[in-house]
């Protein structure tokens, strides 16, 4: 019985034999599942926001190799105390949130980078880390990816209305009962979710960027929302295998050639708004 | 201060004695309203003299630190806050705007645009609109779910004095197509909407509710909101027993003078045209 389905998966199982095949697989997978996300992330003007909590994936690194834990658990443990940490110190109103950003980001980078430093009797591939080697997918990381990815999407398609309303106004959602602070938190968990699983693909000091470019990039196209985040995750999808031909051809870190494509999509969207007079640039200024 | 007008409708929502106190200050203190089914009650006072605070607390965005606020169960809210910028990395039409909290027939979504005087701006951009046609639409996204009470934060900002006038015979009619209550909160003294069957003076605290009545500028009024609301007519006829004087204290009508008042330091008197129940 076993032998008869092996070989009817033997061609699809030939396919994920090849490493360029799984990372072009892997590589898709994200941008399409990370694509919505990277549009609240830049409506929510939390770009700075999620670069602290993917510097803080260096820590939840060092921890988990401290404590034995699974590296996803640690990364994810730490980039929710992170981003609970920074709703607390908000909510303290003593610093202003760029400074406090500013703080925890660079803080829990450095912790990082000492703690590894400290972990002698550990071989510990610093730059996998730091630039990420989607080269090295397993047929593991591919399931972790498709099946996360499609639970983290279910959760924000269940959040979407909330999420949305707060965006457009925090007011109005909980005035009409649509429970904004919830759905924050809940987006929260699902960005150190994704923090987690990106790390290894694209490492974590460019999984911003594969977040907001796409979404950047979709704003010129997009007529609504849901357009947008369509848009935003057919262009990521683009961008990572671009960037993966790309490697190949000219060999070159598969990461940021990920993310070096994705900017050239982004430069290639800005070029009408050229031509188009500075007042009808429909995000002009507002990407930073 | 329990100054309301009871109308024989179970009230909506009712504040009473409420207050928001923020690093021991009070933003607003004492305050006593209630919004019954039809009813239009409006907000006026000067800039922090509490009203958006107000309205926050009675749609429940803030609880209050003193005092209860008590909203029918099951009460639905359309609320039109103050301030609201939309990002221009969002795109989003008219349209998507109304059905953010819910979804509805394009027949409906006409129906609320034809209402408010937009009809042709459905696929409009909202970072597009001149500021009366968002308000227009923020108005239109409000009353489309056909709510309970509508709760608006100086709707007529940015509108243009015509469009101020066409804006608050539309609240009316809404009000009087739906039956629902109405807390409306005006920045500008001169103009409180004529269907307002209520209107509430804050400073901090209730200095004083009544119907309004076009007539010319009561003198006490006038005192309290300066010079230029003399100018003005003054929205409605009412006597106040105090009155703030410029340096922050207040003189009352036996002619003391106190640092602050309060409803029970037994310098206020019952006034004719107010309908305050006596205190102790």
């Amino acid at each position: 019985m076993g032998t008869i389905v092996r070989a009817k998966h033997k061609s699809a199982n030939r396919m994920l034999d090849d490493f360029f095949t799984r990372a072009l697989l892997a590589g898709i997978g994200l941008a399409i599942m990370v694509g919505p996300m990277g549009c609240f992330v830049v409506w929510r003007r939390m770009s700075y926001f999620g670069d602290t909590m993917s510097h803080s994936a260096l820590l939840g690194v060092g921890v988990a190799f401290l404590l034995e834990l699974p590296l996803v658990a640690g990364v994810f443990a730490i980039a929710v105390t992170v981003s609970l940490s920074l709703l607390f110190l908000q909510s303290r109103n003593a610093l202003p949130t760029d400074a406090l950003l500013g703080i925890l980001s660079h803080s829990t980078l450095a912790l990082g980078l000492v703690i590894v430093a400290f972990i002698s009797w550990i071989q510990v591939d610093l730059m996998g880390f730091l630039f990420g080697d989607i080269l090295a997918v397993s047929r593991t990381d591919l399931a972790i990816i498709y099946g996360g990815g499609l639970a983290l999407l279910a959760v924000l398609i269940w959040i979407w209305r909330s999420l949305l309303t707060a965006t457009v106004n925090p007011e109005i959602a909980q005035a009409e009962g649509l429970k904004p602070e919830r759905s924050k938190l809940i987006f929260m968990l699902i960005m150190a979710s994704v923090i987690a699983m990106a790390m290894k693909l694209v490492g974590i000091l460019l999984i911003t960027a594969l977040l907001i470019i796409p979404a950047a990039t979709a704003r010129r196209f997009a007529s609504g929302p849901e357009h947008m985040a369509v848009l935003a995750s057919l262009i990521g999808g683009v961008a990572a295998a671009a960037g993966l031909f790309g490697s190949l051809r000219f060999d070159t870190p598969s990461g940021p050639s990920i993310v070096v494509a994705a900017l050239i999509l982004f430069l290639l969207s800005q070029v009408p708004a050229l031509f188009a007079k500075p007042s009808q640039r429909p995000n002009d200024g507002a990407l930073s | 201060m329990d100054a309301t007008v009871h109308t024989s409708l179970r009230p909506l929502l009712t504040l009473t004695g409420a207050g928001i106190q923020r690093q021991d200050r009070w933003l607003v203190r004492n305050v006593g309203l209630s919004v019954a089914p039809g009813e239009i009650v409006t907000l006026i006072g000067p800039n922090g003299s509490g009203k958006s605070t107000t309205a926050k607390m009675a749609v429940g965005l803030l609880e209050p630190d003193e005092g209860t606020c008590e909203r029918m169960p099951g009460l639905s809210v359309g609320y039109v806050p103050q301030k609201l910028n939309i990002d221009r990395t969002l795109p989003l039409t008219v349209k998507r705007l109304l059905t953010l909290s819910a979804r509805y027939s394009d027949a409906q979504i006409g129906e609320a645009l034809f209402a408010v005087g937009i009809p042709d701006l459905v696929d409009a951009q909202v970072q597009h609109l001149s500021g009366g046609e968002f308000q227009r639409a923020l108005l239109a996204r409000a009353m489309i779910a056909k709510p309970d009470i509508l709760v608006l934060d100086e709707p007529v900002q940015g509108v243009d004095f015509a469009g101020e006038v066409a804006l608050y015979d539309l609240i009316q009619e809404i009000r009087d197509k739906t039956g629902c209550g109405v807390l409306l909160i005006s920045h500008d003294l001169h103009m409180v909407m004529a269907a307002t069957d209520t209107v509430i003076c804050l400073n901090g605290h209730v200095c004083c509710t009544g119907t309004p009545e076009v007539v010319s500028a009561d003198p006490e009024y006038v005192r309290l909101f300066g010079q230029r609301a003399s100018e003005a007519l003054a929205v409605y006829r009412h006597k106040h027993d105090h009155v703030h004087l410029p340096d922050g204290r207040v003189q009352h009508a036996d002619g003391t003078i106190t640092d602050h008042c309060h409803p029970d330091d037994g310098h206020h008197r019952e006034g004719e045209a107010q309908e305050r129940e006596p205190h102790a």
